[in-house]
């Protein structure tokens, strides 16, 4: 099989362009959100909670922070990416395009994690105006967000194209994601939670790849750094093949 | 001549059972401009649909430039262009952006004169920086034509193009469709209007409920299908048709205060017609105020046509 280089480019550079063109919304909200939990939750509460893991607890809930708006504006991106040209039809070109599964994934995805990189920075750059922190290991934080960047567009990609009104578009990330964000261990370690509920924690995907994402930033956290990253390559492969079926079956995008 | 697109026994079934395309064979060969003609949900759309791979086809086989579409559809699409029905485009963006992209999509490098080129064609070149929102109806519609331009096609759709755009921009369209012609692009064209087809086909096809009812030769076709229509109002009721008319394809309507000819042949016959129909009239001393007279609609002509095949 051959793969189609300028296709993939073509479609990537759209949608990064489309996304400059909301930049100030699509980067103000989330440093708006990120600071007002830094002043609520660090600065505020902060001050009267012990250090956890020998970590500061302002900057013991960057890494979580970080996720919490990583994945929602990942997902949310990324769905309306492929969202909006069905619901207007301009899925068409796309469609009689002479492109593929992966081209079109390698571009829309590619440009939302790249998004959700870009973001990242941002949100790591207002977080030192509020705390002081550095991260243990910078690669592994690098590669670690890229990795859940991929893999939540990929998701994202999915309910894009499950989706058949704004409703259903919105109702997974709300439903389901921003719970099991909060209740992911962003604002506390989960050895602080109470027999059982320390357990039933770690049912909650969530809290795998807060962990993995604080373990690289502090070299500490509740679960192995090995275990998030099983999880999060796992969730990769499951979205990727959930999308091969997709366009191999042409659900939801051919009639 | 060499065949460019080859469907044999094109069918598709909605999931809701509607039957769209029922065992369509049509074959278009290189170079020639073939109009489908057809009425609403006739399956004109859901044809063009099926061999650009916007509709997954429930039955047959389709060839373009003697690819398989159903395996060999990468290098089939490379070469096919496809204006929609609908205006359906990203209106945030400017005009130049979204034709280059079309270019980029289809795996084509970068080419700013081609661009240019084909912008200035369609008479947007300068509207290339307006936001695609900015633009009229009509250049909308040239906007989605130079985004299947852009990647130079050998066989280009056109679904419906001149639907909704004034006689100017339809002219306009003629014209560049005939342009293309003569680059040796392969045009395959929906439309309702017979007029359309007469002005610029080589080939017209019939559809009607999924059925492909005749594939001709345009002059053929149109000797057989076109009427001319022309509505008389006399200035006094007749009872009954006066001898003085015999032989012409005429009858009362309205309590005999209007006569109706139905007659021709889509090239000119049934405008004679009418004019001597109306000499025959002053000469009878029957005073008429009123003459309509137009080309009959192509729906009246399914009417006849279904009738026919009813039979
Ligand atoms: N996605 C769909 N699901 C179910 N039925 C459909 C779908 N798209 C089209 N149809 C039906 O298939 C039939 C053919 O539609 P199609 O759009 O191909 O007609 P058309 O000839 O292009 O009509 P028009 O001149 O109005 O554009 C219609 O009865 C239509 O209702
Ligand atoms: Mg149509």
């Amino acid at each position: 099989m051959s793969f189609n280089w300028r296709s993939t480019w073509s479609i990537y550079q759209r949608e990064l362009l489309r996304f400059l063109r909301t930049a100030f919304q699509s980067i103000l909200s989330p440093v708006l959100t990120t600071s007002l939990y830094f002043i609520v939750f660090g600065a505020a509460i902060g001050g009267r909670m012990p250090d956890l893991g020998g970590v500061d607890y302002a900057a013991f809930i960057i890494p979580g922070l970080l996720m919490l708006t990583l994945l929602g504006e990942t997902t949310s991106n990324s769905s309306f990416g492929i969202y909006m040209p069905r619901f207007t039809g301009t899925i068409y070109e796309l469609l009689s395009a002479p492109v593929g599964v992966a081209e079109t994934l390698v571009g829309f995805v590619g440009a939302a994690a790249t998004k959700s990189l870009i973001l990242a920075a941002i949100i790591l750059a207002t977080a030192t105006l509020f705390v002081d922190y550095s991260i243990a290991h910078p690669v592994w934080a690098v590669i670690y967000i890229m990795l859940v960047a991929a893999a939540f567009s990929l998701f994202g990609f999915i309910l894009g194209v499950w989706a058949d009104n704004f409703e259903k578009l919105g109702i997974i990330p709300m439903l389901i994601l921003t719970p099991l964000t909060f209740l992911g261990g962003t604002f506390y370690s989960i050895e602080m939670l109470p027999s059982p509920w320390d357990k039933i924690a770690l049912a909650n995907p969530i809290v795998y790849l807060v962990n993995g994402l604080r373990w690289t930033f502090y070299g500490s956290s509740d679960v192995s750094f090995g275990v998030s990253l099983g999880i999060t390559l796992g969730f990769l492969t499951v979205c990727t093949i959930i999308i091969a079926v997709i366009f191999r079956t042409g659900w939801r995008l051919r009639n | 001549m060499e065949p460019i697109l080859e469907l044999d026994g094109l069918s598709k079934t909605y999931p809701g059972g509607l039957k769209a395309l029922d065992a369509v064979d049509l074959t278009v060969h290189k170079g020639e401009i073939f109009a489908l003609l057809g009425p609403n949900g006739a399956g004109k759309t859901t044809l063009i649909g099926a061999v650009c791979g916007l509709v997954r086809p429930t039955g047959g086989t389709m060839r373009a430039f003697g690819h398989d579409l159903s395996t060999d559809w990468r290098r089939a699409r490379a070469r096919i262009g496809l204006v929609p029905q609908e205006l359906a485009t990203d209106m945030f963006e400017p005009v130049i952006r979204a034709v280059s992209y079309s270019r980029g999509l289809f795996g084509l490098p970068p080419d700013k004169a081609r661009i240019e080129e084909i912008l200035r064609a369609l008479s947007l070149w300068d509207k290339c920086d307006e936001r695609i929102m900015a633009l009229s109806g009509g250049m909308k519609r040239r906007v989605l034509i130079a985004k299947a331009l852009a990647h130079e096609p050998d066989l280009l759709f056109l679904d419906e193009p001149t639907a909704g755009v004034d006689v100017e921009l339809r002219r306009d369209m003629w014209k560049l469709i005939g342009a293309m012609r003569e680059r040796g692009v392969t045009i395959i064209l929906t439309t309702h209007y017979i007029e359309e087809a007469e002005e610029m086909a080589d080939r017209v096809g019939v559809i009607r409920k999924g059925r492909l009812l005749m594939v001709d030769d345009k002059a053929a076709m149109m000797a057989r299908l076109g009427r001319t229509e022309a509505l008389i109002d006399l200035d006094q009721p007749l009872a009954e048709l006066p001898a003085a008319l015999a032989g012409f394809p005429v009858h009362l309507e309205r309590d005999g205060h209007q006569l109706c000819y139905r007659g021709g042949d889509g090239s000119g016959k049934g405008k004679a017609e009418v004019a001597a129909l109306v000499k025959a009239l002053v000469s009878a001393g029957i005073g008429f105020v009123g003459i309509d007279i137009h080309e009959s609609s192509l729906e009246d002509i399914f009417v006849d046509l279904v009738a026919e095949q009813g039979a």
